[in-house]
């Protein structure tokens, strides 16, 4: 009974430890900027404000920066869905169906265990003429090797005897694939589609590095030129009243949260999908 | 015992989950005797794996270019690299790079620091979600366990920019929300993220604090695939909680342990570059430069490619090395392959 009650408050303390820095951060965010420089606000804003988030939406850098990312997930995702895909299904085939399976195997696993390394990886990028483009984002991190593993899991659980009555039936591969195998797959496909998006969403050092033109930057790239800069003068208004108002501490709360809420709104939802795919992509395969 | 089970498919861990990739274990023999029945000819074998080439021809090319390519470019760390003469202009300097990179004033504390933070971050890594699995299964509550679930594992989808945002306002020794709480309580304020005695544990407190809601998630599904009626027959023999945990529970879940730690191995001498990188500052250097940010403050900020590149490549050695060897004791000790 007592370890009933201490497991609940113990649990309690771990979710609230979770969720205590994003609520502090959205009260910063509407609070005043003496009132967060004076250290009163813990989790509900102290002299409320609307000015930070004014500031974010004028500020033209950062919704670029948003529209980039946004624009980076619409292009990344789906190509990586593909890749994905289109590597997992022949990598499931029995060695009787596909030859060659085993070297094409050992071809993407060794890429996980091995790499070159941040200079040549550059290097590579750059000899490709895809440094500085939104493809330089894109393309490099294609073949999400990691991902595959997981489908592929999942695509030799599905029963033999779907695939042979189809290819009784002269189906090709093609056919078995979209037919059959995408259909059932619908649950893996989600978790590796919510991998995707996440990495991309997430993924600052890239843009970073790859970008020469700052206005390029996607927009965690963006938030970690000004948020980990201990700069205090790069904040830039027009307005002296809005200056008076917010300061460099809740407009960047406000940042940092207005880039957490397309994660925040998603992922809860997403938890189905999430546990039941990783967890079916394990069994025997 | 709980929704845990949703359906046929969510069972435990398979033993041969990597090992598996390359054996087709499921209808080898089937495939033979159905190849029998059709008398399928070499030439037809070859037509009906066309589509499969097919499949993989993008992925395969942009894996020549983008992971076997930098492996190619390697070869600058045998070089006195230089830009404008490009990988085969440079001149070759042997093992240069690497001498310079031993006799680097650093190099020594930079190892240390990168595997003590790993290691602590493995090690914890394992102990914290296991743990919360362990006191979650227990609540029988479904809403509560569910909203606990899903709030403890919101840091772990949240970038290191965005966390160390929130990181260096919470922990800031003037203004943060932390030290306050210390003030009321008497105690001086801590630099957590300036002192350079206390960043590495800042560092791997951070680090289980985002990450251990994912292993939580996961180490939940691997219980609830332990069969019932364990637990019933133990109850029988009259054990009790903590004996059950240790002879029924912990060795139902120890394929899933046993996976994640040599899939973390790969990781072992990552200390964490994105998060160190947005949490460190010159005065930490001492105690929380690692690998990963040496080669990046040698390579792009001072342009020394060949030592970056050496460093790199060194790295990458010792990790491949690790990872064959705690596959092989993997193998032996609990007679599981994960590669």
């Amino acid at each position: 009974m007592i370890f009933l009650i201490f497991n609940y408050a113990f649990l309690f303390i771990l979710a609230a430890l979770c969720i205590f820095p994003v609520l502090h951060v959205l009260a910063l965010s509407f609070s005043s900027s003496t009132a967060a420089s004076s250290g009163r606000v813990v989790i509900i804003p102290v002299e409320f404000t609307l000015k930070s988030y004014e500031y974010v939406v004028q500020n033209s850098s950062f919704l670029r920066a948003f529209c980039i990312s946004l624009y980076r997930v619409a292009l990344g995702v789906p190509i990586n869905i593909l890749m994905t895909i289109m590597v997992a299904y022949p990598l499931s085939r029995t060695k009787a169906q596909f030859r060659a399976k085993g070297y094409f195997t050992w071809f993407f696993l060794i890429t996980i265990l091995f790499g070159g390394g941040l200079i040549p990886w550059y290097m590579v990028i750059n000899e490709t003429g895809l440094l500085d483009s939104i493809w330089a984002l894109v393309i490099p991190g294609a073949v999400p090797v990691f991902n595959i593993i997981l489908l592929i899991n999942y695509f030799r659980s599905i029963p033999a005897e779907l695939e042979e009555a189809a290819y009784m039936d002269g189906a090709g591969h093609w056919r078995i694939l979209w037919s059959i195998f995408l259909p059932i797959s619908i649950p893996t496909l989600a978790t590796i589609t919510l991998f995707s998006l996440l990495n991309h969403w997430n993924s600052w050092f890239d843009g970073l590095i790859l970008m020469n033109n700052t206005d390029k930057y996607p927009l965690q790239s963006y938030l970690q030129t000004i948020v980990i800069n201990r700069d205090p003068n790069t904040i830039t208004v027009r307005d002296l009243d809005l200056l008076k108002i917010v300061n460099e501490r809740t407009t960047k709360s406000a940042q940092l949260f207005v880039a957490m809420i397309p994660i925040i709104c998603v992922y809860p939802f997403l938890q189905k999908y999430f546990t039941t795919g990783l967890v079916v992509g394990s069994i025997k395969g | 015992m709980n929704g845990g089970r949703s359906d046929l498919r969510v069972d435990q861990w398979s033993q041969k989950r990597f090992a598996g990739l390359f054996k087709g274990v499921r209808s080898d023999s089937k495939d033979r005797s159905m190849e029998a029945a059709m008398q399928t000819t070499g030439k037809q074998k070859l037509k009906r794996e066309i589509p499969l080439y097919v499949m993989l021809m993008p992925a395969v090319i942009i894996t020549v270019i983008y992971s076997y390519g930098p492996m190619v470019g390697t070869s600058i760390a045998f070089q006195r690299f230089l830009p404008g003469k490009g990988l085969f202009g440079s001149p070759f300097t042997g093992l240069d790079n690497f001498l310079y990179m031993f006799k680097m004033p650093n190099i020594l504390s930079v190892i240390y620091n990168t595997v003590f933070i790993s290691l602590m971050k493995m090690v914890l890594g394992i102990i914290v979600p296991v743990t919360s699995a362990l006191l979650l299964n227990e609540v029988v509550h479904t809403t509560y366990k569910r909203v606990v679930q899903t709030i403890i594992y919101l840091p772990y989808f949240l970038s290191w920019v965005i966390l160390s945002g929130i990181l260096i306002t919470i922990l800031s020794p003037s203004e943060g929300v932390v030290n306050q709480l210390l003030g009321y309580l008497g105690v001086e304020p801590i630099f957590f993220l300036g002192d350079e005695r206390i960043f590495p544990y800042t560092i791997v407190a951070t680090d289980i604090w985002k990450n251990f809601g994912f292993g939580t998630i996961v180490y939940l599904s691997a219980l609830t695939s332990i069969d019932p009626n364990l637990y019933e027959a133990s109850v029988i023999d009259g054990a009790n909680r903590w004996q059950q945990t240790k002879h029924i529970t912990l060795p139902g879940i120890s394929t899933t342990i046993i996976l994640l730690s040599v899939l973390s191995m790969s990781n072992i001498l990552n200390a964490g570059f994105e998060q160190i990188f947005n949490l460190y500052s010159p005065t930490v250097y001492k105690t929380g430069d690692i690998i990963d940010t040496l080669v990046y403050r040698t390579g792009i900020q001072n342009y020394q490619f060949g030592v970056a590149t050496a460093v790199g490549l060194m790295k990458s050695l010792v990790v491949l090395i690790l990872i064959a060897v705690s596959n092989k004791a993997a193998e032996k000790i609990a007679g599981y392959r994960v590669f």
